[in-house]
């Protein structure tokens, strides 16, 4: 188990317990009593800190390294996964992954970005920051679904498109902006869910859905806590009053419109009960899917491009 | 000892103000690529352009809607949208007040004027970037003005064009500022559906959001020549990569070699091509 800075006290009294049952055994003495009461601390602990996370630490949960990825969603969510390779253009992009799969017998295109779990799959999934392959490998598989009217769910995690350039030679803009305006006019449901980090552009290239919603600990904007810092306030140190101005949370997010929902996280974050979180996103997947299947495609395209149109905050003088 | 007579003797400058004889503000222009002085009369008449290399000198709506539309005359559309600190959002300064300090110094109420006029005699509703203002940056005013120039057309049944000149997504409207991108894309879908063209003219800069939506969308992609178009920021990609970049990176005419652009086009020729190309579109 990690602990993330701010949850010290839950890593003292972590301590505190494997210490004490290492005594008991040791010594074979009966702390049954000592060690029930730390674990009502701990868990009185770890709800009072989840329930007063300040963004910054939402974002730091949303980079948890333990946090589940979009193959382990996949693995536990599907009953079957065939994945599918490439864009047929240049090459196969590794930081987004996507294929066949099926949902409780339910049929569907699954599509997300992928980061790595250790330090060489880290580098192999380009710490999950797609190039425009990846972007046009997603666009072809959601085509390919809408040709055999399979809905489409896509699952979100990613510091941003990925800046390099080569990126920017294979035309990084070109791909984001065709796909917004391809996924617009899908034919098939599409379920969007952030379930780690949504940066700008890089996240929204597949974040165009009938529902978007986020996983209670993650973050969703236009540009990262630390590149804001960087740029407004020309300096790195900034990063939590940035968090806090940008009002990237799921809760403010949702607040604003801006998505459709909050999918709550077990208390300790998706990375402490992963199996329960994959749980209730599957069961979250199954129930919108039933209900989008209802609305007539266009009805369904309609009421997208109306959601889309209606962002923004101005006003008429 | 020769120094001595051009010793000063008297301390200060003694001649008044009032008969001071100073060229007035802003009549001469250095070009910022060779040098070359021009007066802004000659400058003007030349398009914004140097007289020497060619250089396209940054413009914003009111000089380009005066290059493209006959006479200079069009119409103004949604003049009437204007700005809200939705977020109160802060940083060094108060976004509130980033906003009227861009609005007095441009006369502007954000990013983006519409214009609808014609061209050659043909009707186009035109959106142009202001850079002045907060680096044309992309926020929900910009994005509604788009949205509401392509409603325009639909209604009208008329060609769109966007000159964008920016820097991208404005991070004092955050996520209200991504979404203009999934925004204005949805809005261009509905102006294919009524098959209407859609031009999109990049000037310098064109970067972040605003290339990784609607300037990238269009029926003819076409930019002016050396503009500087990309996703990410030449800055940025050179930290990435920890290498220089190659000269010419993320100009115009690498995109035309790259596949992106179907053509630069000078300033000069702007109007004239414009016109061949909604005739050839029956718009």
């Amino acid at each position: 188990m990690q602990f993330l800075d701010f949850e010290k006290p839950l890593e003292d009294l972590n301590n505190q317990l494997e210490k004490i049952k290492a005594i008991a055994e040791k010594n074979h003495v009966d702390m049954s009593a000592s060690v029930k009461e730390l674990e009502a601390s701990l868990e009185q602990t770890r709800k009072h800190i989840y329930e007063n996370l300040t963004p910054w630490q939402r974002v730091q949960l949303s980079r948890h390294p333990e946090r589940p990825y979009t193959n382990y969603y996949i693995s536990r969510v599907c009953n079957k996964f065939t994945e599918l390779f490439g864009d047929r253009n240049v090459a196969d992009d590794k930081a987004i992954v996507g294929g066949f799969a099926e949902i409780d017998g339910e049929p569907v295109m699954i599509i997300g970005h992928q980061k790595g779990t250790n330090t060489k799959m880290r580098q192999l999934r380009n710490f999950g920051m797609a190039n425009p392959e990846g972007y046009r490998k997603a666009l072809r598989l959601m085509k390919l679904a809408e040709k055999f009217d399979r809905p489409i769910v896509t699952l979100i995690d990613t510091p941003g498109a990925y800046p390099g350039l080569e990126a920017e030679e294979r035309g990084q803009g070109e791909a984001i902006a065709r796909n917004l305006f391809e996924m617009v006019n899908l034919r098939v449901p599409v379920i969007c869910i952030i379930i780690g980090e949504g940066a700008s552009g890089g996240a929204l290239g597949i974040g165009i859905g009938d529902r978007v919603v986020m996983l209670e600990n993650t973050w969703y904007t236009v540009i990262s806590p630390e590149n804001c810092s960087t740029i407004l306030w020309r300096s790195w140190d900034f990063k939590v009053q940035a968090a806090e101005q940008l009002h990237l949370t799921s809760r403010d997010m949702s607040g604003f419109g801006l998505v459709d929902g909050v999918l709550p996280e077990p208390v300790g974050g998706a990375h402490s009960q992963p199996e329960a979180m994959a749980a209730s996103l599957k069961e979250y997947v199954l129930k919108t899917l039933t209900e989008l299947k209802k609305i007539n495609p266009d009805k369904r395209i309609e009421q997208r491009i109306e959601k889309f149109s209606k962002m923004g905050f101005y006003e008429e003088v | 000892m020769s120094s001595t007579w051009f010793r000063r003797i008297k301390k200060g400058i003694s001649t008044e103000t009032k008969e001071k004889k100073e060229a007035p503000d802003g009549l001469w222009h250095k070009c910022p690529e060779c040098r070359t002085t021009v007066t802004q009369t000659a400058l003007k008449e030349n398009l914004y352009l140097c007289p020497n290399c060619n250089y396209h000198n940054r413009i914003n709506a009111i000089e380009y809607f005066d290059i493209l539309f006959d006479k200079g005359e069009y119409k103004e559309l949604f003049d009437n949208i204007a700005p809200k600190d939705e977020l109160h959002f802060v940083d060094v300064k108060p976004y509130a007040a980033r906003l009227k300090s861009a609005q007095k110094q441009t006369g502007l109420l954000d990013a983006m004027t519409v214009g609808v006029g014609e061209v050659e005699g043909k009707k186009l509703v035109v959106a142009c970037m202001n850079f002045n203002f907060i680096g044309g940056s992309m926020g929900s005013v910009v994005g509604e003005k788009i949205a509401r120039g392509i409603d325009h057309c639909i209604k009208h049944k008329l060609p769109f064009m966007i000159i964008s000149k920016s820097g991208g997504a404005r991070m004092m409207e955050s996520a209200f500022s991504l979404m203009q991108m999934a925004k204005t894309s949805a809005k261009l879908t509905q102006l294919a559906h009524a098959k209407l063209p859609y031009i999109s003219l990049m000037t310098d800069p064109t970067t972040g959001g605003v290339t990784a939506s609607f300037a990238m969308l269009g029926d003819i992609n076409i930019a002016e020549p050396k503009a500087l178009i990309g996703f990410a920021g030449p800055r940025i990609i050179k930290e990435t990569i920890k290498k220089d970049l190659p000269p010419g990176f993320q100009r115009s005419e690498f995109l035309v070699e790259k596949g992106f652009l179907d053509f630069v086009i000078n300033r000069k020729d702007l109007k004239r091509k414009l016109s061949d190309v909604m005739d050839w579109f029956g718009k």
